[in-house]
């Protein structure tokens, strides 16, 4: 089974927001709902300040919080080894929405739970993720951790990296890459 | 049963290069008796969502757009779109798209609006015009335009017979740096700029707020340059995101660059840092340049800038130890103050010196290739009166100056102006002192705005005329100076909507209908493309299949150790000193001018861009206005605590003149200056037509009511009004 894991290097995200409405468009998030965002998040007095832009997005958990919450088995581990959603065993009782920590699911307006999907439609013709695609910076880096050559692979093995909510024990499948930044997520 | 990306390609090939034709469906055998699949077609075209002129492709699925994607063999996309070029598909399905020709049946700016068909519509305005012709000279309407359909425009109303028009890309925007850059190199640094950022070990952001500003290609080579350790150094009394990526964060006091440019250019002569292989076999002047900035000291400058002279001589150092490869960034928006070209003429001179230009790291060169100009018709046009486009001022660009136009129209001097086009240009938000906008357009017998959406300048119209989006129509094609050269094409990828027409179009239709049917030659743009390929000998089909032509062999980036290299000044070397500027009576080397400050309690009104929107054209954009629905006043967090005011709240700015902006939410933050506020460029729209932007935010423009000129190329300053911050009642 393929581990596909997103490396996010921090200090490469521009804030531009292109991944914002890359992924809307892909999959047709409806108005007033996003499947990932930017976090900006500010540090210190002026003018002595430090600043984090930060994409955030479902973390793919191993241990996925979501998944053990679900009474129909709509949230589920997939053959690629993804968190997905089926619509169609989905009742919408969004206990699914708040089992995550991570404030990843949204109640679509026809009644269930969504996600990103780590743009698995896209995986399957061997593409990457929408949001990937656009990176102006470079900053969302995708592939197999399984792959010893992969892109992902080199980068977890070159830099320290930390996880959301790592004491949360959920396994988060997106790594975040940093030079500078000290505070934790 | 799914079909894969090869399986398309298959079937694409089969189907041919139709372009915006309807969607092909597959009935295979297996698929008897189903839902027939839709298979989407992949048009390559060039965004129109702001001006860097990206490839895009886009997804089209049963005739409709459903995705745009980065054209990868585009230099200024490579493969990918920012926010705005994603939210094409917005602007294409904006429910608020002006939709048929209108002709206003009230008082002039009433927008008593009243449908008209384009028959109807166009001959209005010719018969409009045929009466000005007669009565006034047909140098009496003047164009104020921006885009790509400027080229129809311009060569309709010279055909007319008119030679005035203006362009805001000019004096409002990038014109200063554009004139220091052609009196020191011979040549402007290039749109999109020719910098070699990926590359910099040093990049200096002077205001440029590269991530809020989201131009494609240079954002990519930015970020890859922070990647790889660059060191950035940004001077901006805001923390903007470059701020957040630099290494030294110079919140300088606003009008005060050219003080610690000179600095800068003082320290790196004196200790000696300056590339003395470079500035001796490329530059004359050096000496000049050397005994003016003596009395630029860092400490001198500390006073001006609020920057410690120690940090100034660091980062000097900073540039000094990575010469050449120190990308000091022109700007792109320069129209702050009254000395923009010699601040601009300073960002020059420090390039040269440090030996930045033609090389690793700094500004690029232009590829080598030389395509002969076709016109949009051989004929030539009329003779005509002297033109009013470049003013007083000796080194104004071709583009022409906006205040110009407005000037003549509102005093009849040298002539009277009697009628306006504007296309594709938002007049009330994209020029200074609104009122003056007002008072001229009440002047005028004439007003035609062509656009795609109901902006407040349309609102003002006598007579609108719908122009279709840039997914629906062609355009002339772009040529592309990037590394190598290219050429980019706009081609429809579904077929306009509404009753929208092509600017093209447009303009070929009101020619005829002033007798003027010789200057628009062809049958359709496409056919005038395929007849300008065939002259330039690319080939048109691989275009349209490609969306972009490369030319490999044209690049030369740099310039060669020990070449004998000649700039295109008057010398043939960089000219640090300015003999061109002396004979006009200008300083030859930059001269420190102070500028007016804010007394206690008032505010220097800044503004800027954000990434996910192109100045106003976006505000109402579906697609766009649900990442950014409105602007928010950016406002220190000590003076927010000292007046009371609360994150989020909402307030009211009123400027020296007394004019109250929309209500504006404040931003209380550290990352500002307490001198200062701040605004994103382009919104608090007065326009009803546009239901999601009407009254959302601040519009920076309606508070610009001053502006000084910079007496050497007409450029504009527009960051000399100033705020006081008030409680929305």
């Amino acid at each position: 089974m393929p581990k596909y894991v997103m490396v996010i290097d921090v200090e490469k995200c521009i804030g531009c927001m292109a991944c914002v409405i890359a992924c809307k468009k892909e999959n047709n998030v409806p108005e007033e709902h996003f499947r990932t965002r930017v976090v900006e998040e500010v540090r210190g007095e002026f003018p002595n300040l430090r600043m984090e832009l930060r994409s955030e997005l479902c973390n793919h958990c191993e241990n996925a919080p979501c998944i053990d919450a679900c009474p129909t088995r709509a949230s589920h581990r997939a053959k690629d080894g993804t968190v997905q959603i089926d619509s169609v065993k989905c009742i919408g009782c969004k206990a699914c929405i708040l089992a995550c920590p991570y404030d990843a699911r949204y109640s679509h307006p026809k009644g269930f739970a969504d996600k990103c999907t780590f743009c698995d439609h896209r995986l399957k013709e061997g593409k990457k993720p929408a949001c990937v695609e656009t990176c102006l910076g470079k900053s969302r880096i995708f592939g197999d951790l399984e792959e010893a050559n992969s892109e992902v692979a080199e980068l977890l093995r070159k830099h320290d990296s930390s996880v959301r909510l790592e004491f949360a024990g959920t396994r988060p499948r997106v790594f975040y890459i940093k030079k500078k930044f000290a505070g934790g997520l | 049963m799914s079909i894969t990306r090869r399986d398309f390609l298959k079937i694409a090939a089969v189907t041919g290069g139709a372009v915006a034709a309807s969607t092909p469906v597959v009935k295979s055998v297996l698929a008897l008796g189903k839902k027939p699949v839709s298979l989407p077609q992949y048009v390559p075209t060039t965004c129109e969502m702001c001006f860097w002129r990206c490839g895009a492709i886009a997804k089209v699925l049963d005739g409709k757009v459903v995705k745009l994607d980065g054209n990868p063999i585009h230099p200024n996309s490579r493969g990918k779109l920012c926010a705005r070029g994603h939210g094409g598909i917005g602007l294409l399905y904006d429910p608020d798209r002006l939709k048929t020709p209108l002709i206003n049946t009230g008082a002039r700016g009433e927008a008593k609006f009243k449908k008209a068909s384009w028959d109807e519509a166009l001959g209005f305005v010719a018969d409009k015009m045929q009466k000005i012709k007669e009565k006034y000279g047909p140098e009496s309407v003047a164009l104020l335009t921006h885009g790509t359909i400027s080229a129809y425009f311009l060569h309709l109303l010279q055909a007319y017979g008119s030679p005035n028009f203006a362009m805001p890309s000019f004096a409002l925007c990038r014109g200063a740096r554009g004139v220091a850059f052609e009196v020191t190199f011979g040549e402007d640094v290039g749109n999109p700029e020719r910098l070699d950022l990926q590359n910099s070990k040093v990049i200096v952001l002077i205001g440029s707020h590269l991530g809020e500003n989201a131009h494609n290609s240079q954002c990519q080579e930015f970020a890859e340059a922070v990647g790889k350790g660059a060191t950035v150094i940004v001077l901006d009394p805001r923390f903007s995101t470059a701020a957040g990526k630099a290494q030294y964060w110079l919140p300088i006091k606003p009008a005060t660059d050219l003080a610690l440019l000179l600095a800068w250019i003082n320290v790196i002569i004196n200790e000696g840092l300056y590339d003395k292989e470079y500035v001796a076999k490329y530059t004359t002047g050096f000496n000049e340049v050397a005994k003016a900035v003596k009395e630029y000291t860092p400490e001198w400058a500390e006073k001006e800038t609020d920057i410690p002279a120690s940090l100034i001589v660091e980062t000097a150092r900073v540039m000094g130890k990575n010469k050449p490869s120190v990308l000091i960034h022109p700007g792109r928006h320069t129209a702050w103050y009254s000395d923009n070209v010699q601040r601009q003429r300073a960002v020059a001179i420090l390039t040269a010196i440090l030996g930045a230009y033609g090389r690793p790291g700094g500004v690029y060169l232009n590829p080598k290739k030389k395509l002969e100009p076709v016109f949009l018709s051989e004929k030539d046009y009329p003779d005509h009166k002297q033109e009013l486009n470049k003013g007083k001022y000796p080194f104004a660009g071709e583009e022409g100056i906006t205040h110009e136009i407005v000037r003549a129209t509102l005093t009849d001097e040298p002539y009277p102006i009697k009628a306006w086009f504007t296309t594709g240009t938002n007049i009330m938000k994209a020029m200074p002192n609104q009122r003056a906008t007002l008072n001229a357009v009440q002047k005028l017998d004439l007003l035609v705005a062509v656009d795609m959406m109901p902006y407040d300048g349309v609102m003002l119209a006598d007579v609108v005329l719908p122009e279709c989006t840039y997914l629906e129509r062609h355009d002339d094609f772009f040529t592309v100076k990037e590394r190598s050269f290219g050429i980019s094409i706009r081609q429809p990828v579904v077929q306009p909507m509404y009753d929208t027409k092509p600017g093209w179009w447009i303009a070929k239709e009101l020619g005829k209908r002033l007798g003027l049917e010789e200057y628009f030659p062809w049958n359709t743009f496409e056919d005038f493309l395929k007849a300008k390929a065939q002259i330039w000998g690319i080939d048109y089909a691989e275009l349209a299949k490609n969306g972009y032509i490369d030319f490999p062999e044209s690049a030369k980036p740099y310039i060669s150790s020990g070449e004998d290299f000649k700039f295109k000044t008057p010398s043939g070397k960089i000219e640090l000193y300015s003999k061109e500027l002396k004979e006009h009576g200008f300083d030859a080397v930059p001269k420190y001018t102070k500028h007016a400050q804010p007394s206690e309690g008032w505010f220097r009104l800044i503004y800027g861009r954000a990434p996910v929107h192109t100045f106003s054209r976006t505000t109402n954009n579906p697609s766009l206005w649900e990442l950014m629905e409105e602007n928010v006043a950016w406002i220190n967090s000590k003076i927010a605590k000292r007046m009371g005011l609360k994150n989020n709240e909402y307030i009211v700015l009123v400027n020296q003149d007394g004019v109250k902006s929309n209500k504006v939410r404040a931003k209380v933050t550290e990352r500002i200056r307490p001198d200062c506020i701040y605004i994103v460029h382009g919104f608090g729209s007065t326009s009803k037509l546009l239901k999601k932007a009407y009254l959302r935010g601040a519009d920076d423009q309606q508070l610009i009511t001053r502006y000084v000129i910079d007496p050497i190329g007409g450029t504009v300053g527009m960051r000399v009004n100033f705020v006081k911050i008030a409680k929305e009642v």
